[in-house]
């Protein structure tokens, strides 16, 4: 087995290998493979495994891709997550994915996969209208529908048909990922000493551009590792962090909010590999039925569905008790509506709930965070201070 | 003097119309019909009639609001309760408004909603308008309706499917639930011919920029025509007979050979013929305009009349598919047209209408518009070699729209225009 330092430090090699050296390679390694990139948040990657596939999630440039050509599709008050994407695809980090896949979380995402096409880029460009019904007779038909459309794009190219054993097996090896994602954060939930969320963070992001056998097979070692007492307890609050779903803050940013203080214990950075909660039925001879029933009934909150029947202020409020958090930071990428426009909704309940927070804003290719840093710090030290005093609610 | 009297005529119609629909709104609660807000794009217009209730669209308050000057207030006021600098100003300004009353642009309290129709066509913000509309009234009904989005330049037929399965067993129950009124497919379908005549006649309406001079301004105007049938009065007798009004006035003045009509009186003499993209200003609409009446620039078509429906390739509602009619509707507005769409839609009219150049206008809120719009305009201008031009500001957030700069840009805009033209003639001289 490696060392827990080996693993971390091979998944922050793989985590911001930007030219996905590992999924090119996989692809060279066999006849009839294909490589699918993906956009945040979700997407159900399995049928792409089961269509001899990877999906490879494409994070954007963060602090690491100069921005030169990206700039000039976008407007100064547009986020940066579109342009280093178009950055990175346009200087052919790319060149050997077969296609490219659009989930709609966005307008940006959504007009970005029109740009795609405009430009032909790929083989193919599939912008996943992921629904907001959610009937599974109707939204869940729906969505089925939509992942069939990508598995024909995939057979054009390699000539796959999907069966249903080859998507029960590939559900299985997700589910595999998902459960043992989740061992790590319920260990941190009461040891996030033996593990940085930095660390965890590049874990996680590593799994998007290298194929789940490789991942679970890491991942097996990290849950080996820490479910063992490691490392040392700090004076630190616990702290969620919600709205840093799509564009990624800058892992300098991640590190900092720990050392200002906080443990974080729950987070949506990856979200979408943590979209699906509990397992997807590996049993069935509808496995796609099978994909499409958890999205609609086991998806974690997130601003790109509606929420109507299910508020998230209360299933955030839910997860900050179940973690045992003392607060909660929402950090939302500069101009991202869908962030920003929950920012209220969550700030308003949480007043009225007595729960802490503070908020602000980042933008992935920024890596100066002095003033969060001490936003964070200040955060931190008044809820220690005043841990047994009424709510103080601090709006950044 | 009596062409003065019959461009009256279609405006006082509409104003009329207008001011009916907000005095319906006042005495709702006195009448019992229902109030739905709803938004322009994707709105169901014929259903909400069909359920005999009155819309309210957020949006149209907005605007209203910013043409009054009062936007300023009600975004101030909505970022007082943690709503963000950086997001669509039409949201803001709305829960600015309702924190302040929800006093209309009538001087007339809003009423409550009964119902919430989101037909969420072409932008995500709406679902979060209406999930923050839905904290706010608690006991409205919440109806959703997933558009798809022509992501493969197409209608499937199970996108169509989708939507219709969405009316029959979600929207049209509760509706009926909320209205105690039984859904009249017949009823339907009688809307669905009107609305299918009244968008024969806006289309002619549109159309009629071919003409040199422009009878119209289909922008700065055009926000106006496209009023009625986007605020609930498509699907009636009363849209087709203004529309009829309309497009006999503009026939008239083409007959003459006369411009458009602008604040100030006629513009006398037509220098470039533009197609615009993009939403205008709201909050300094006729200073906005102005720059461009003086200059002798008339916008012959645009994309923002567009968001309501598009009806340019001949697409009208089909009182025999009633549902199909509505879902297509939905799935045809502007902003859910895919990228590679827009870029056609607005080639051809460049083509359609000789325009001499494009111009966008970005607007800093509204992402459905504004992603996107650098590919197409290099698009567009490598297609067509048509002269781009680009401007900035925003709906109806005051403090982005900067007179100064937007005239500076214009200017420079229309000198190349200009230039342009004379190398043409020069050109054309050479060759004959
Ligand atoms: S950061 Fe926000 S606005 Fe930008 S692409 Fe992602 S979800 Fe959309
Ligand atoms: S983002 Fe654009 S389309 Fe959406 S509500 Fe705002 S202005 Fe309208």
């Amino acid at each position: 087995m490696k060392s827990l330092e080996q693993i971390v430090n091979e998944c922050k090699e793989l985590a911001f290998d930007l030219h996905f050296t590992r999924a090119k390679e996989w692809k060279a390694e066999q006849e009839g493979r294909v490589v699918v990139g993906y956009m945040p948040i979700y997407f159900p990657r399995e049928i792409i495994h089961a269509a001899n596939g990877l999906a490879v999630g494409i994070m954007g440039g963060g602090d690491r891709k100069q921005i030169i050509k990206g700039d000039a599709y976008y407007q100064s008050y547009i986020c940066h997550i579109p342009r280093s994407i178009l950055e990175l695809v346009l200087d052919g980090h790319t060149e050997h994915f077969d296609g490219y896949i659009f989930p709609s979380i966005c307008d940006v995402i959504r007009n970005l996969s029109g740009i795609f096409k405009q430009q032909k880029i790929g083989k193919f460009v599939k912008y996943m209208d992921f629904p907001q019904n959610f009937l599974p007779e109707i939204g869940g038909v729906f969505y089925q529908q939509e992942m069939e459309h990508v598995l024909r794009y995939i057979k054009e190219i390699n000539g796959v048909e999907v069966t249903p054993e080859r998507l029960n097996h590939s559900i299985g090896l997700y589910n595999r990922n998902r459960q043992m994602i989740e061992f790590i954060y319920d260990i941190r939930q009461d040891f996030p000493w033996r593990l940085s969320i930095e660390d965890v963070y590049h874990i996680i992001r590593a799994g998007m551009v290298i194929p789940v056998e490789e991942h679970n097979a890491l991942l097996e070692q990290v849950c080996a590792h820490i479910a063992k007492p490691i490392g040392v307890p700090q004076d630190k609050i616990k702290i969620v962090v919600s709205g840093a779903f799509c564009e990624q803050p800058a892992v300098g940013l991640i590190r900092a909010i720990e050392q200002a203080g906080c443990y974080v214990v729950d987070d949506d950075y990856m979200l979408g590999s943590r979209m699906i909660e509990g397992d997807i039925d590996t049993t069935t001879d509808r496995p796609l039925e099978a994909i499409s029933t958890a999205y609609i009934n086991q998806s974690r909150y997130s601003s790109c569905i509606y929420d109507v029947s299910n508020p998230k202020e209360f299933r955030l409020a839910k997860i900050v008790k179940d973690r045992g958090a003392d607060g909660v930071i929402f950090a939302s990428a500069s101009f991202c509506d869908p962030s920003l426009l929950d920012a209220p909704i969550f700030q308003n309940a949480f007043n009225k709930m007595g729960i802490r927070y503070i908020a602000f804003q980042y933008s992935e290719n920024i890596n100066q965070f002095k003033v969060i840093k001490e936003q964070v710090g200040t955060f931190s030290d008044s809820i220690k201070l005043w841990e047994d005093e009424p709510v103080v609610t601090i709006n950044a | 003097m009596a062409q003065e009297a019959q461009k009256e005529m279609s405006m006082i119609i509409q104003k009329e119309m207008v001011s009916d629909l907000f005095n319906e709104l006042a005495r709702a609660k006195e009448t019992g019909k229902k109030v739905c807000y709803t938004f322009i794009p994707g709105n169901l217009s014929e259903l909400i009639r069909t359920f005999d209730m009155l819309p309210v669209y957020p949006e149209i308050n907005a605007l209203q609001s910013a043409m009054r000057k009062k936007s300023g207030g009600y975004i101030k006021e909505a970022e007082k309760h943690a709503h963000s600098e950086d997001v669509c100003t039409y949201v803001k300004c709305d829960v600015g408004m309702m924190l302040k009353g929800n006093i209309g642009p009538t001087g007339e309290k809003i009423p409550e909603p009964d119902v919430l129709l989101l037909s969420y066509t072409g932008c995500f913000t709406f679902m979060k308008w209406f999930e923050t509309l839905k904290r706010e009234y608690p006991n409205a009904k919440v109806i959703m309706v997933h558009t798809p989005y022509q992501e493969n330049s197409e209608i499937t037929p199970e996108m169509t499917q989708y939507m219709v399965k969405q009316f029959k067993e979600v929207v049209i129950p509760k509706l009926e639930e909320v209205t105690g009124i039984k859904y009249d497919e017949a009823k339907l379908k009688r809307h669905l011919t009107l609305s299918a005549e009244a968008e024969d006649w806006i289309t002619r309406i549109f159309d009629t920029t071919k003409h040199r001079p422009s009878p119209i301004d289909a922008y700065f105007a055009g926000v106006y025509y496209i009023g009625p049938i986007n605020i609930g009065f498509r699907g009636t007798q009363e849209a087709v007979d203004y529309y009829k009004e309309l497009y006999k006035e503009i026939m008239e003045r083409v007959a003459k050979g006369l411009g458009p009509i602008t604040p100030e009186g006629e513009m006398k003499e037509e220098k470039f013929r533009l197609v615009v993209e993009g939403p205008p200003n709201w909050t300094n609409f006729r200073e906005f305009w102005k720059i461009f009446y003086d200059m002798g620039a008339v916008i012959v078509a645009s994309s923002y009349t567009k968001v309501g429906g598009v009806y340019d390739n001949g697409w009208r509602h089909d009182p025999e598919r009633p549902l199909e009619a509505l879902a297509e509707y939905c799935m045809n507005c502007y902003t859910n047209m895919n990228i590679p769409q827009r870029i056609d839609l607005l080639s051809k009219c460049i083509k359609d209408y000789q325009a001499d150049g494009y111009l966008t206008n970005s607007i800093k809120s509204c992402n459905s518009f504004s992603a996107g719009q650098l590919a197409m305009m290099r698009e567009i201008e490598d297609r067509l070699e048509v002269p781009v031009g680009f401007i900035e500001s925003d709906l109806v957030d005051p403090r982005y729209f900067s007179y100064s700069n937007i005239k500076n840009r214009l200017e420079s805009y229309f000198q190349m225009l200009d230039q342009r033209r004379v190398i043409g003639a020069d050109i054309k001289e050479v060759e004959a």
